[in-house]
């Protein structure tokens, strides 16, 4: 760790460390000259449909596909069994998560089907139309299973076993009890309790999952062009599969439309296609459909958690206990597998305050419905919620203002380093400097006056407040320790070209978000270059450092850091260079704008080309014995905590017709802490985004399951995925606490107002209609369920 | 998915049109903007063998006033009619529901034939047609048929049009002294399909209406005239009272449906609010609306 000098390096005058600049890559994709997988034709190239079940749980007796093979264009058709000789099958536990079981998955479902959607053969045809049409003559012969679909019922004793190899369908447990919650009950002045419903969706990406998997024989290589946020982790896992070593095997990703979390998972058509591709010999393409997304990409949340709050007449809260149960579907997703959302919630519940009287359960079961995993955020939302929900009801009880019992209780800003009851450990966080600026930039007393007077007016306004952690910069405690191979550090590689421009190849992805524009930003800066000198290669295994990817809020982070690094050490090396040219000392020398200059003065001595050609072409006039190094990689990883923890608050100003269950979005506001912060206008849009996606699930956002597990909504227009037109203007303002892990001190943004929007929402809603005295707590809160909650329907 | 592969043809006039249609019958889709087909034919729900364009049909074109009727052919896009001076002048209703009608890039393509023959229950033409008692005009090789707007709308995408035939225009009886218009429609996002969405034509004398239609949509599987309520808000002057009967009588004269948005008991509850803000509206008394106060 080092200690923060004021004065270092990111507070030169020409820094780009702070400021918005324009991304790199933007005008290449406002051209639509992008690089998308979707968009790729390789020479041979066949493409794959997959004939899916209809059912949510049935026996396969058999598939004739007879009819299909003799279809126009088909190259091939696959059924499970037969891809299962090319691709071994997987099981999602990793071994930090005592007791996590899951059962072996496979490419292809074999002899059973167990969620509507899961693919169950493969046809390969010259193009998408004609696979689809060979599809449509594979005739699948199901023997129909009773599906399990109620997760409360999935664990009853005579519930259908999904995997009966496993004795029940109880993937994973968690029990933790922390201080004397039965002692703080029994003393509390009020004791409130509330069930909370989180409704299941999705992430809904703009660009659909989409691989190309090219098989070449002659080289015995695998290339994958895939849209991932983890090419090395995938790297490893396709070659695990399929029999091949690492070397075999490279991932290229280049532009990916939007991830969200749901394109850093292993899923079991991709796998296919890789193992088609080798089977075939040839490259293989598959892009899933919206009808494929909506029923296979991972889903998320699907929780129900029972909630209570002891609280003392003066606002102190003395216990927080939850029993969360959430349904994963059948399968845990490999590798980081699908109990990780339940556990953060079991960690995250409370830790904003000062509590430390805590007891929580977290069950998770299996059910035969579309497999969920880690998205953005992930159990960020039902943690907040929860605690923001119970904390709302508590004030309520007590007769205390909203953000009265906040400051009361909330971590102080000096007590740090400090803990959580359930065992987070936080560096430095910003509760109560934040809770104030949010509550001068919404002018929080006036906007409580303009509520009651609008009130009299019969016109119901809500405030709504949510306070929140957010698990930033995960280390290896993350997957690492549980036996995954998925990187938790990052590499940066940094060269200076022989026309004195610079190439950094990082193992951190771009997926929309602006990884390309930090790294860039991080690495000028750190060399004092201008950055349109600065080019960014990421998103292929053959020609990056090793490193996890872009998720969990780490790229730039730690990503960055590595970049800050590799800068700061290629610059040393170049000056090296320049020293011995100039016959100087490499202290007296700074880089400045692309000129080696005096220190100092600033003074310009050299360009960087001058200095570059004279080490790539006239070495010989360097001195003997002395060999320039113009390429260096450095690599990252937290060490000292498992998580940069952030925190932020976020509130919201809405209006609800009482009439009609519609709610109306005024005004949104956030308030977070990343530390420092590298690109404002990223991290702006960051939090706006994520703020969206957190108010998609809170209002609009559900994938509507029917009791027999048959997705309801697959499209986008029964999905509703939130629209502009319905979102509130969201005003982000920043408290600056840095890491001091790293000399950056960025801590991640991905999430946070994905974390703390949905709390927000329904709290205000619930302020918005406490005159009727009721609440809600399910969400999405359709029309129809607040109508429902006010008696109406 | 990717649709299935048909045959097309772009006939250039609407004889050869209605010939090809004869010729293929059932197995043809007409297709004027493709934003209701042409989503059905990728999802393969629909899989014609031949898809019979009608797009340069001249003839289908243009909106004209013929004394007081307002004639638009069949091939009107949205946009056209959100931008018709007069449409704007003598179809107030018209030109009030249509920026309701999905998004941009769909009514820069949408058109009105297209909108009716698809006859979603919660589109919104449907219903604005029936309000203003509309006709609308079909033809096939046999010749031409006019159809009141409520005799065509028969069930969810069903109408009255035979397999042979194409809705060559619709004509609207231009407003009229002391007519009021109100169009409201609930939906969860604007541009989306409504769950409940009303379109009201009334006279207005003093604190009494007459001349009463209630044009419904989204509350049943075809937009609906609410008779039943439009007869007791003609039943003298109007008063809270008039409007708990009105509401009341919703019940008989809708038939909500539940699905993905909203239960039918929501749909009812949602028609017999917007019911009570379209009596406030047009009899300017917002006291009829009946808003809840806690
Ligand atoms: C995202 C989205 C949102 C939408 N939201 C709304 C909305 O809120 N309200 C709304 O009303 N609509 C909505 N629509 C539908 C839109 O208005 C369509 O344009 C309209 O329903 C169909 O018009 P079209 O010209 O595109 O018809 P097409 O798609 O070409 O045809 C639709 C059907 O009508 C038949 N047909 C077309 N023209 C004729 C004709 N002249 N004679 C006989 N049959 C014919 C076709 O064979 C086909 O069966 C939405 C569509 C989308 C994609």
């Amino acid at each position: 760790m080092t200690a923060r000098n004021p004065l270092t390096a990111l507070d030169r005058p020409n820094s780009y460390i702070g400021r918005a600049v324009p991304r790199p890559n933007l005008t290449r994709l406002l051209q639509g000259r992008g690089q998308y997988v979707s968009d790729m034709t390789l020479p041979r190239m066949g493409h794959v449909a997959f004939v899916r079940s209809p059912y949510a749980h049935a026996k396969i007796l058999g598939i004739d596909v007879a009819e299909a093979k003799a279809m126009p264009g088909v190259i091939a058709v696959v059924t499970g069994a037969e891809l299962a000789k090319v691709c071994s099958p997987w099981v999602g536990v990793l071994s930090h998560l005592k007791g996590l079981k899951s059962a072996p998955q496979h490419a292809i479902a074999v002899d059973r089907a167990c969620w509507q959607g899961e693919a169950v053969c493969a046809v390969i045809a010259e193009t998408r139309a004609q696979a689809e049409d060979a599809a449509e003559r594979i005739f699948v012969n199901y023997e129909e299973l009773e599906p399990v679909t109620d997760m409360e019922r999935a664990l009853e004793p005579d519930a259908v076993v999904i995997h009966p190899e496993l004795g029940d369908n109880l993937a994973f447990e968690r029990n933790l009890d922390a201080g004397e919650v039965d002692k703080a009950i029994a003393e509390a002045d009020a004791v409130v309790e509330a069930d909370f419903l989180f409704g299941r969706h999705t992430g809904v990406t703009l660009e659909p999952r989409a691989i190309i998997a090219d098989w070449n024989p002659g080289e015995g290589r695998l290339t994958v062009h895939q849209g991932t946020q983890a090419p090395h982790m995938m790297q490893n896992i396709i070659a695990k599969h399929l029999d091949l070593e690492e070397a075999q095997v490279r991932v290229v990703c280049h532009d990916v439309g939007g991830s969200f979390g749901i394109k850093v998972h292993v899923y079991a058509d991709e796998m296919a296609v890789a193992a088609l591709s080798k089977l075939l010999r040839r490259p293989v393409k598959f892009v899933a459909d919206r009808i494929e997304s909506f029923n296979t990409d991972i889903h998320a949340r699907d929780h129900r958690c029972k909630g209570k709050i002891a609280v003392k007449s003066d606002g102190t809260i003395t216990a927080f206990v939850i029993d969360d149960i959430t349904a994963i579907g059948p399968y845990s997703m490999y590798p980081r597998t699908s109990a990780i959302e339940a556990n953060q919630v079991v960690n995250l519940v409370g830790g904003q305050y000062t509590n430390m009287n805590y007891r929580a359960r977290a069950r998770v079961v299996f059910q035969n419905k579309n497999v969920t995993c880690q998205y953005r955020a992930v159990g960020h939302p039902i943690a907040c919620s929860v605690t923001e929900g119970l904390v709302d009801l508590a004030a309520r009880a007590i007769g205390m203002d909203p953000a009265a019992i906040r400051r009361k209780n909330l971590i102080p800003d000096d007590a740090y380093p400090t803990g959580s009851a359930s065992g987070l450990k936080f560096e430095a966080l910003s509760h109560h400097a934040s809770l104030d600026k949010l509550l001068a930039m919404m002018n929080y007393d006036a906007l409580r006056a303009e509520q009651a007077e609008l009130r009299k007016k019969g016109i119901y306004r809500g405030i709504g407040l949510a306070t929140f952690i957010e698990v930033t910069n995960p280390s290896a405690a993350f997957y690492g320790v549980g036996g995954a191979r998925i990187s938790s550090q990052d590499g940066v590689a940094v060269r200076l070209e022989a026309t004195g421009r610079i190439v950094v190849q990082t193992s951190i992805t771009e997926q929309g978000q602006g990884s390309e524009a930090i790294t860039a930003q991080v690495t000028a800066h750190a060399l004092g270059v201008p950055m349109e000198r600065v080019r960014v290669i990421l998103g292929d295994t053959d020609n990056t450092p090793y490193g996890g990817g872009t998720w969990a809020s780490r790229a730039a982070g730690i990503g960055g850091e590595a970049a800050w690094q590799a800068g700061k050490a290629l610059k040393a090396n170049i000056l090296a260079v320049a020293a011995t040219i100039l016959q100087s000392s490499a202290d007296a020398l700074d880089i400045v704008n692309g000129f080696v200059v005096d220190k100092g003065t600033d003074a310009e001595r050299l360009p960087l080309e001058e200095v570059a050609r004279i080490a790539y072409f006239r070495p010989d006039t360097l001195p003997p014995g002395f060999q320039s190094e113009l390429m260096v990689v450095r690599h990252f990883v937290p060490r000292q905590y498992p998580f940069a923890f952030t925190n932020g608050i976020q509130a919201s100003y809405l209006e609800v017709d009482p009439d009609t269950g519609f709610v109306t979005l005024l005004k949104h506001w956030c308030v977070e802490d990343c530390g420092t912060v590298i690109n404002p206008q990223l991290v702006d849009e960051q939090i706006r985004g994520g703020i969206v996606q957190g108010i998609g699930p809170a209002l609009y956002e559900h994938c509507r399951y029917d009791e027999n597990g048959q997705l309801t909504n697959a499209s986008m227009a029964d999905y509703l995925v939130p629209m502009a037109a319905e979102m509130p203007d969201i005003e982000v303002a920043h408290v600056v606490s840095p890491t001091l892990e790293s000399e950056l001190g960025a801590k991640g943004a991905g999430e946070a107002g994905t974390a703390g929007a949905p709390a927000a929402v329904v709290n205000a809603v619930n302020d918005a209609l406490a005159p009727f005295d009721v609440r809600i707590t399910e969400i999405p809160m359709t029309p129809e369920v607040i109508l429902r909650a006010l008696g109406k329907v | 998915m990717k649709a299935a592969a048909f045959d097309y043809a772009r006939p250039a006039t609407l004889d050869e049109a209605l010939g090809l249609l004869r010729r293929h019958g059932d197995a043809a889709k007409i297709v004027s903007g493709g934003q209701s087909l042409v989503p059905a034919l990728n999802l393969r729900l629909l899989s014609p063998e031949i898809l019979i364009d009608i797009g340069r049909i001249d003839a289908l074109r243009g909106i004209t006033v013929e004394g007081g009727t307002v004639r638009i052919g069949a091939l009107t896009r949205h946009v056209e009619l959100m931008n018709s001076a007069p449409v704007a002048e003598k179809l107030p209703l018209v030109a009030e529901a249509i920026p309701h009608v999905a998004h941009p890039a769909i009514r820069n393509r949408g058109t009105i034939g297209g909108n009716i023959a698809h006859a979603d229950p919660a589109s919104e033409m449907p219903a604005v047609l029936q309000a203003l008692d509309a006709v609308i005009v079909v033809r096939s090789a046999d010749g031409e048929r006019r159809i009141a707007a409520e005799e065509f709308f028969t069930g969810i995408y069903e109408t009255a049009l035979r397999a042979d035939e194409i809705v060559t225009a619709v004509e609207v009886p231009a407003a009229k002294a002391g007519e009021r218009f109100f169009f409201h429609e609930f939906a969860r996002r604007s541009g989306d399909y409504a769950i409940v969405g009303l379109a009201v034509r009334m006279t207005v004398s003093g604190a009494s209406a007459s001349n009463v239609r209630l044009g419904f949509f989204a509350v049943g599987d075809k937009a609906t005239l609410a008779e039943k309520a439009a007869a007791a808000l003609s039943a003298g002057p109007v008063t809270a009272a008039t409007v708990a009967a009105a509401q009341a009588a919703l019940a008989d004269d809708l038939t909500p449906q539940d699905d993905q948005q909203a239960s039918a008991a929501t749909r009812l509850h949602l028609a017999r609010v917007v019911l009570g803000r379209a009596v406030a509206a047009l009899l300017e008394d917002p006291s009829l609306a009946g808003r809840t106060a806690a």
